[in-house]
């Protein structure tokens, strides 16, 4: 579910990642932050929220609130409106 | 009970009434020396190598399902020794030495196949990657044949070679490759440690790690809390969920890889077969069935099935490379929880817990890795070092940058 496109096929979007992606660490950050940011995660079995990209559709990055267990799309967000 | 051919005899001559159970049913007592969490394939070849090299009997495995019920009981049963970097070459080349010798090592029969393992490539680019990997292999002890076109036609002539998407070029064939049975390697090592003194405890969901002053104390349980000064985490699939409960957040996200098997048909691919380009891999079971999968689905999921993008995309593949397999129909397909790392390589590791061992991070290539994990690990957790072969596979790799990327491809955890 794309908030702009509605409803579509999964194999429209591409998965990149936990949201962990979006809190990229300032570049003089210690080194530990950024094994945080791109190699720990907190991998829920259950709710979790994480980055897909909307390649054949409206190319738009995507926050997806989703269940891991049931596979269940809670809800869709634009990067770029959480951005702001 | 030592199985062997006089003993079917005569338990065929007296009615099959003299088998006992392979394995006791004990009640967890108040303290061991070591605990497993995990009772698959790498917590019970663990518990077994404890016992067998090290001496450590007075050990529980905790399940908190039956025997066998996660990966190893979901997995296409490869075993191979195909490795290329350093870290792991050394350690997959080891576990295949104790692949060769684990049926009479357990007295049981794990069906063991070296039928051979055909990696195809489909470009020049390709076959100058395999060169290089079938020579690591060699460098390494193991085996490996590089095989042109005609090569590939002799050992496997249904395949389409005229395929204008990926003609096949080749293949590297790795002739001790081949497959196993994957559960008679969890009830193999199963009845192994028992005959050696382990409580394997099933129903037993561990819920809480007790650490004090940063020492392990010992676990709770759905069955009460036990003692013991050494813990092993062994529980690929829910590995962030238990390593949680020490206070840790691991590299691992996990995803969802789907398999699938046809009815039984009659003797037809002979070999472990890999088609790269197309995420493919195909092999036959002795039952008949043509076991074969392909990629992840790609996001994270716990959900121990798939969904209908990746099936489909496995069986265009699998059309693609051999059409020949078009008429046999589907039985069944299932899927697996992968461990996945950001560097697609395990870890067998201490923690910032004394006495909290970590062996997590299969990504999709645990079933091989069963003895060779066991062994190490027990190594590991008996001697405080790390074994020789699994020296590379730290936790702290990824904060220290000394990543052990096979593939190549980065670190997103999906992408192995």
């Amino acid at each position: 579910m794309c908030p702009l496109c509605g409803e579509r096929d999964r194999r429209e979007f591409y998965y990149y990642g936990a949201e962990d992606f979006l809190n990229r660490p300032a570049a003089d950050a210690e080194p530990g932050a950024w094994d945080n940011y791109l190699h720990l995660r907190d991998n829920p079995a259950g709710v979790t929220k994480d980055l897909w990209y909307h390649e054949m559709g409206c190319a738009q990055w995507l926050v997806v609130t989703r269940n891991t267990v049931t596979h269940e799309i809670i809800a869709t967000e634009l990067v770029a409106e959480r951005a702001k | 009970m030592t199985y062997s051919a006089f003993r079917i005899v005569r338990e065929t001559l007296t009615g099959n009434t003299g088998w006992k159970p392979a394995w006791r049913d004990p009640a967890p007592k108040a303290e061991y020396d070591a605990i497993i969490i995990g009772g698959g394939g790498h917590g019970l070849a663990t518990a077994y190598y404890l016992a067998r090299n090290h001496g450590l009997t007075n050990v529980a495995v905790l399940e908190k399902g039956y025997l066998g019920s996660g990966n190893i009981g979901r997995n296409t049963t490869i075993v191979r020794a195909n490795y290329f970097l350093p870290g792991n070459s050394e350690f997959y080349s080891h576990s295949l030495k104790l692949w060769e010798g684990l049926e009479s090592e357990l007295n049981y029969n794990v069906m063991h196949s070296q039928r051979g393992l055909i990696n195809l490539f489909h470009s020049d680019g390709q076959r100058d990657a395999f060169v290089r990997r079938g020579n690591a292999m060699i460098n390494q002890g193991d085996d490996a044949i590089l095989l042109d076109r005609d090569g590939v036609r002799e050992h496997l002539p249904y395949l389409d070679f005229e395929q204008t998407r990926f003609p096949i070029y080749g293949g590297l064939l790795h002739p001790r490759g081949g497959s196993a049975r994957h559960d008679a390697v969890a009830w193999g090592y199963a009845r192994g440690a028992d005959r050696r003194g382990v409580d394997l405890i099933q129903n037993c969901e561990v819920t809480g790690i007790d650490i004090q002053n940063g020492v392990v104390r010992g676990v709770q349980t759905t069955r009460g809390a036990i003692r013991a000064k050494k813990v092993g985490i062994i529980v690929a699939g829910r590995s962030s969920q238990v390593a949680a409960m020490a206070g840790m957040r691991l590299p691992i996200e996990s995803h969802v890889l789907q398999a699938f098997v046809t009815e039984g048909l009659k003797p037809v691919i002979n070999h472990v077969i890999s088609f790269g380009m197309g995420h493919f891999y195909i092999s036959q079971s002795d039952k008949g069935g043509l076991v074969f999968g392909g990629d992840l689905d790609f996001y994270a999921s716990y959900a121990a099935r798939g969904n209908l993008p990746m099936v489909e995309h496995v069986m265009e593949a699998g059309m693609t490379l051999m059409p020949m397999i078009g008429r046999a129909k589907v039985l069944r397909s299932w899927g697996g929880i992968m461990d996945m790392s950001p560097d697609g390589s395990p870890v067998i590791d201490k923690t910032h817990v004394e006495g909290l061992f970590l062996d997590c991070g299969w990504n999709y290539g645990g079933f091989k890795a069963v003895p060779a994990s066991g062994w190490c690990m027990a190594h590991l957790m008996a001697t405080g070092e790390s074994h020789e072969v699994a020296g590379k596979f730290r936790l702290d790799r990824f904060a220290t940058g000394h990543l052990l990327d096979e593939e190549g491809t980065g670190s997103q955890h999906n992408l192995h």
